[in-house]
């Protein structure tokens, strides 16, 4: 048990020696995680900010100019064009100049005067169509608090029937609420499979394996000298994801640390067994480097980061059941968003252990079985 | 066979077909060698299909079957209306609750994105004009919440127009109406951007990232030292690398084109021709791309790195592929116009779903051919027949 | 012939320097001045890192000297390296094959690449394929090829249009004596029947003996110029034979006498050992009755070198404070030990004991099966079929602390190139169990024992070749193993760095450590207690070096040598069997 100690701390200890003595991987151990949250925590948003449109108001009356100032004034659009004829329109929109046209017809105001319904037209540039959508709701929005305040001025009853929206967690639905504490498990992942995959690989490639396997070092001391630092590596990477979002991006956070990390340690472990099966698989590091490439697509995809699980067919849905990092989001959202405790997370958190008892003890087998 | 003479140097029938004759057996060299390597396989076509299954099936921004807790605290026919709406609606599986205590148990534990919540004096407040449907989301996936709110609304809307329909006076139209039209893709289906979108991932793949990798390979296998002294010259290298691979890129593509028209049935309203064309010249720039990297890095692992995060990621996240450039801040923005992956998915989101549109096609290939011709400059520059 | 104005390479003052990661800046070449006239064989002779792939990736046009001139067939290399590419012919050290690209496509897209016309090839590549032996395999996949038939494939390659001028950079290294005699004979057969002009850089010593012209060169500098017998004159009178005591292998004398400061160099030849004394009277205490012998070319280059620089202190050693073993009882037993890969059978049912104490030598060509066995030995491939007993257990199926006993040097660099000297003895120590006060003694005798303490901070990866040899012998000695397994340790060392590697196994067997060594330098089966002689798998000789010797045809002009022995024993196997020349490594 001694021996076994003392062999597995100095497999640990060359691991951390060969990675921080170069200082190239030390650049890569931290610069990636640190840019890559902040290049996807600004590109990463389904918000919107200074979307240009365009206005074709054949009114030129104070209520559409009442109306405009609101689009104007929202920060969401950034007015690019007054246009004057209607064959402007697609002009417009084609060029990509404008996301959006609204048009306000010749007689707004005479219509609100009179008490009828006004109608105005809106066009969106549907070649994102997500996009798109959320411009019309914004849009919508303006129009509602018009459409009030409208009738508040003119002594106009209410509607019979009106509506009241309200989101739970995430009060304006700002996507960055979700997306950012996303990143801490998708980059987490991408960094710990990448690095983790290439480890054995790159000691096979070199020969030092073989080296390490005629020592009395046993292969499950080899699995847990390379888990032990990656898990390490891994949360720490995750750390620096998590300041950022926390210092810079300033998420709200409403639940706990501690939970959030009793979630993030099964979740490096899932992931550092996933990277040394891999690598426990392959030949050479161009090999790991692209099967872990191939995995972490569907890893990302399927996780829920940019499209919600629940949208997928069942087939993909199911195969989504082997993807820590979908677990990780639950985790990381939940945690920030929803406060919840570690007691709500325990469906998130036994199968990303269980994903780590199945590739951890299988990558320690192959280490000494795989077939040359 | 009697070749010690110096001053006679190996006769070449014509300097042309040596170079043609030496640019073709390099092309055959590689052809091989990535049709018998199962990573260039993996990469060139197992990675797109996969791809293209995963973004044409998997991934949809469109919200189907979204679950909702219908609290109704008191049946009336006012209230059937609205619930029979949510029903018929293929956006919801709504299930109806009677009280807001259990609709939010089921919030709580996520099994609903949403609650529409009708009170018990609904019915009658309808009649006095003060009825208020309360309507709460799960904040936590900011972009789906949105999108169910829009869903919501709109159901809301559907209802109280049958309800006017029959006379009752109802909800919502104040005195502002927004009528609103998405052009190019009136039902807002994600795949039509989606899968287009994909082709721009593909291409940065096999053209930036496998081209990157190959020739990083030659280097550190050391498979050129013999080849540079040959009377092979630096540009006729590159040539056998850039042909290959781009039609290794330009199968991808067709795989992309198929799967788009006959799997997801997304229109391409610009010509085949355009959309082939602008399709070639960003392959060219994406091998470009690779070849420069790696002419710079010569290490797989370092070459693989860089051309990962300089061109597949940006690809990814800074193309106004997924995420619109147009909210992003001034800084990123300025910075996607250096971005070749911008571009072009510029033209392919145009010559999909709006058609031959020359204003946006010009220019964006115009840069494009720039940025082509400025990376082989550069490439040629640094790719010389010299080690270390 | 044309009349030749200038010669076939010309170089005068040619410095090259080159920076190392750390930006610590290596001179390369210094001050060389050479002459390489038309037709015939050239020789670069060197030990490592003496400059010798540096100089001929500068005649290739691949490098640029930072000083001097450098003209190959008249034309200024710096200025035109194109020209000088379209007319000349270069096999690099390690030839880049296209490893999935079969042996008639790499070929082919070398006579593309030079402009080969099909008639031209018509005639050429019957000959190329007939002088290479490599007709049968035009199919198979470069990657599958052995060692030697990759290097002639590159030969190939590189002769598929006449070369006005031929750069051979060490063709031979890690090729077994078999088809370096066939790529010698390839080559001599083109100077002979064409007049090549060949220039061949190679640190076998009896392969520049052949050449008419040699360049000796050393640590960037060219030492000595001329045919080869003016090499050869400098031991003139100081080359002897010593006969060891009955009973006692001539390596233990020889390891005395390297140690004896009136001996320049000796190793054992033929059970005796040879010997040059620093001056032709100096004093040999250490052996007893000397006799003259004819000096050769390796004797005077050993003699020159030795003038030249420092070549270090001894490297006799010691294992440590153990006691010796007792000698006699098996070490290592191998009884009909099978391995196959697919259809292919790589071991083919060796036997063989080893006992404590013993040198035992494991000889075959490129892809007889000697790592295969090696692998399996240490555990690390299973055995398709038949024992192997190491210190009396399968190390494959045994508990993981009885590799304790054994200690393994891969044939490759195998330690962490990242971490510094130090780092890696540490690791190793703690590999092992080693701890406290035992591992500070093993480390600092390590460090004693192998002369490691000056670069003990240096990553290992920037370690001059000598140096890595030595931290992988220590790592795999830090436990005191009783036996050692030894992977082609001296494939692609230099002479002096042999010597040395030697040396130390000489002294380790002393203290009872058994050490199972392959090789395929020939000579080296003389420090051998016994050897078997592998080929396709199959054992097809066993016994001590003088058994072994006895299989050599009797030669009018020299005594037979192993290698003469070792190349009749091989193919009168392949004879009886009718092999075809070679087979593809595993």
């Amino acid at each position: 048990m001694r021996d076994s100690l003392l062999r597995v701390a100095s497999l640990v200890r060359k691991e951390v020696l060969a990675l921080m003595r170069d200082p190239r991987s030390r650049v890569i151990l931290f610069v990636p995680p640190l840019l890559q949250s902040f290049l996807f925590g600004y590109a990463a948003t389904f918000d919107l900010n200074h979307a240009p449109y365009a206005v074709y108001d054949e009114d030129r009356s104070a209520a559409s100019a009442d109306l405009l100032a609101r689009m104007d004034g929202s920060g969401v659009f950034e007015r690019v064009a007054t246009i004057q004829q209607s064959s402007d329109i697609a002009r417009l929109i084609d060029d990509r100049d404008a996301l959006l046209v609204l048009r306000i017809g010749p007689d707004f105001e005479r219509k609100l005067s009179a008490g009828q319904q006004a109608d105005i037209q809106l066009i969106a540039d549907g070649r994102n169509s997500n996009t798109a959508g959320t411009a019309v709701s914004y849009v919508t929005a303006i129009v509602s608090g018009f459409n009030a305040d409208w009738r508040a001025a003119h002594d106009m009853p209410d509607p019979p029937v009106t509506t009241s929206v309200r989101a739970w967690y995430n009060g304006n639905l700002e996507t960055s609420w979700n997306m950012i504490p996303g990143l801490i498990g998708t980059i987490t992942l991408l960094q710990v499979l990448m690095l983790t995959a290439l480890s054995v690989a790159r000691e096979r490639e070199d020969g030092t394996f073989d080296q390490l396997l005629v020592t009395p070092i046993r292969p499950s001391e080899i699995m847990l000298g390379k888990a032990l630092p990656s898990t390490v590596i891994g949360l720490i990477q995750a750390t620096i994801i998590l300041l950022v979002a926390q210092l810079w991006f300033k998420i709200p956070f409403a639940g706990s640390f501690v939970t959030l990390y009793a979630g993030l340690i099964p979740f490096v472990i899932a992931s550092v067994g996933i990277g040394l099966f891999v690598s426990s698989l392959v030949a050479n590091m161009q090999q790991a480097m692209l099967f872990s490439f191939i995995l972490l697509m569907p890893f990302i995809l399927l996780s829920g980061l940019a499209t919600p699980i629940a949208n997928m067919p069942d087939v993909f849905q199911w195969m989504t059941l082997i993807d820590p990092l979908r677990y990780a989001l639950d985790i990381t959202r939940r945690v920030y968003l929803e406060g919840a405790g570690l007691g709500q997370l325990i469906g998130d958190i036994w199968p990303m252990l269980l994903i780590g008892a199945i590739t951890l003890p299988i990558a320690a087998w192959m280490f000494r079985n795989r077939l040359t | 066979m009697s070749g010690n003479a110096p001053s006679s140097p190996a006769p070449e029938p014509s300097r042309h077909g040596g170079r043609v004759r030496r640019v073709r057996a390099l092309i055959v060299k590689e052809s091989r060698q990535i049709m018998r390597d199962p990573s260039s396989i993996a990469l060139g076509i197992v990675m797109p299909v996969m791809l293209i299954l995963l973004f044409g099936y998997a991934l949809s921004l469109d919200v189907r079957n979204a679950p909702i807790a219908l609290v109704i605290e008191q049946p009336s026919k006012m209230a059937s209306e609205v619930a029979a709406g949510f029903r018929l609606s293929p956006y919801f599986d709504a299930q109806t609750v009677t009280s807001m205590a259990a609709a939010e148990k089921l919030m709580l534990a996520h099994e609903v994105d949403g609650i529409v919540h009708l009170r018990g004096d609904f019915a009658r407040n309808v009649n006095d004009g003060d009825a208020i449907v309360q309507v709460l989301l799960h904040g936590t996936d900011a972009n789906t919440a949105r999108i169910i709110e829009r869903y919501v609304l709109g159901a809301i809307g559907m209802a109280s127009q049958r309800l006017r329909d029959e006379g009752i006076p109802v909800v919502g139209n104040g005195p502002v109406r927004l009528e609103s039209r998405i052009w190019y893709n009136e039902n807002g289906n994600s795949q039509y951007f989606l899968v287009p979108g994909l082709i721009v991932l593909i291409m940065t793949l096999t053209g930036a990232f496998l081209t990157a990798l190959v020739m990083a390979r030659e280097w550190e296998r050391g498979t050129l030292e013999a080849i540079f002294v040959t009377p092979v010259r630096a540009s006729e290298i590159l040539l056998g690398k850039i042909v290959p691979y781009f039609g290794l890129g330009m199968v991808g593509f067709a795989l992309c084109v198929v799967a788009a028209q006959v799997l997801f049935h997304v229109p391409l309203r610009g010509s085949f021709i355009v959309l082939t064309s602008v399709s070639m010249l960003y392959m060219l720039v994406s091998v470009g791309f690779g070849l420069f990297v790696s002419s710079v890095a010569k290490s797989q692992f370092v070459a693989s790195q860089i051309a990962l995060i300089a061109s597949f990621l940006p690809a990814m996240l800074l193309s106004g592929f997924l995420f619109d450039i147009r909210s992003m801040p001034v800084a990123l923005q300025i910075f996607t116009h250096i971005l070749p992956a911008r571009y072009f998915v510029t033209l392919l989101q145009t010559i999909f779903l709006a058609g031959d549109i020359w204003s946006v096609i010009l220019p964006a290939t115009a840069v494009l051919a720039l940025m082509a011709s400025l990376l082989f400059a550069a490439t040629l520059r640094a790719t010389r027949k010299k080690l270390a | 012939m044309t009349e030749n104005p200038r010669p076939a390479i010309e170089g005068h003052g040619i410095g090259k320097l080159f920076k190392r990661s750390g930006g610590e800046i290596v001179t390369a070449l210094d001050d060389v001045s050479l002459t390489v006239e038309h037709g015939g064989l050239a020789a670069l002779v060197g030990p490592d890192g003496a400059g010798k792939t540096t100089l001929i990736r500068l005649m290739a046009g691949l490098l640029t000297a930072d000083t001097g001139t450098l003209t190959v067939l008249g034309i200024d290399i710096a200025q035109d390296p194109q020209s000088v590419q379209d007319r000349i012919g270069y096999m690099p050290q390690k030839f880049g094959l296209y490893e999935d690209l079969s042996v008639q496509e790499n070929l082919d897209l070398y006579a593309d690449l030079h402009g080969v016309t099909v008639e031209e090839r018509k005639r050429t590549y019957p000959q190329l394929m007939d002088m290479t032996a490599l007709g049968p395999f035009a199919k198979r996949q470069a990657g599958r090829l052995s060692g030697g038939m990759k290097q002639k494939l590159g030969l190939a390659c590189t002769l598929v249009r006449a070369p006005d001028l031929l750069l051979l950079d060490e063709p031979t290294v890690g090729v077994d004596p078999l088809s370096r005699r066939e790529l010698w004979e390839i080559i001599l057969h083109l100077v002979r029947e064409q007049g090549l002009t060949v220039l061949i850089s190679t640190s076998y010593l009896d392969e520049a003996e052949r050449c008419a012209r040699t360049v000796v060169m050393h640590d960037g500098k060219v030492l000595a110029k001329g045919p080869p017998d003016s090499i050869t004159k400098i031991a003139a009178g100081r080359a002897f034979l010593a006969s060891p005591p009955d009973g006692q292998p001539a390596r233990q004398l020889q390891a005395r006498l390297l140690d004896d400061p009136g001996v320049t160099d000796a190793v054992p030849q033929g059970g005796r050992v040879r010997l040059v004394k620093t001056s032709a009277d100096a004093d040999v205490p250490a052996a007893v009755e000397l006799v003259a012998v004819e000096p050769r070319f390796e004797d005077g280059f050993m003699a020159l070198l030795h003038k030249a620089a420092d070549t270090g202190k001894s490297a006799s050693m010691s294992l440590g404070q153990t006691a010796k073993r007792h000698n006699g009882e098996t070490a290592v037993e191998v009884d009909n030990l099978v391995r196959k890969f697919g259809t292919f059978t790589a071991v083919d049912h060796v036997s063989f004991a080893v006992k404590t104490g013993e040198i035992f030598g494991l000889l075959g060509p490129n892809g007889a099966g000697k790592t295969t066995t090696f692998r399996m030995l240490c555990g690390l491939l299973p055995a398709s079929d038949g024992t192997l007993r190491v210190a009396g257990v399968d190390l494959r199926k045994a508990r993981a602390s009885a590799r304790q006993r054994v200690g393994y040097v891969a044939q490759k660099f195998s330690l962490y190139g990242q971490l510094s000297v130090i780092q890696n003895l540490e690791f190793f120590a703690g590999a092992y169990g080693l701890s406290g006060r035992r591992r500070k003694e093993r480390i600092a005798w390590a460090m004693e024992q192998f002369e490691l303490a000056e670069l003990a901070k240096l990553p290992s990866g920037q370690l001059p070749g000598g140096y890595r040899q030595r931290l992988a012998m220590a790592a795999a000695l830090l436990h005191e193993p009783e036996i050692l397994f030894l992977d082609e340790p001296t494939s692609g060392a230099d002479p002096l760095a042999r010597r040395e590697f030697w040396q130390r196994i000489t002294s380790l067997a002393e203290e009872g450590v058994t050490a199972i060594v392959t090789t395929h330098f020939m000579e080296e089966a003389e420090y051998c207690d016994r050897v078997i002689i592998l080929d396709a798998g199959q054992v097809l000789a066993q016994g001590t070096p003088a058994e072994i010797r006895a299989h050599a045809p009797e030669s009018e002009d020299h005594e037979p040598t192993m290698e003469d022995a070792f190349i009749a024993v091989v193919e009168e196997a392949r004879r009886e069997h009718g092999r075809p020349g070679e087979r593809s490594a595993a």
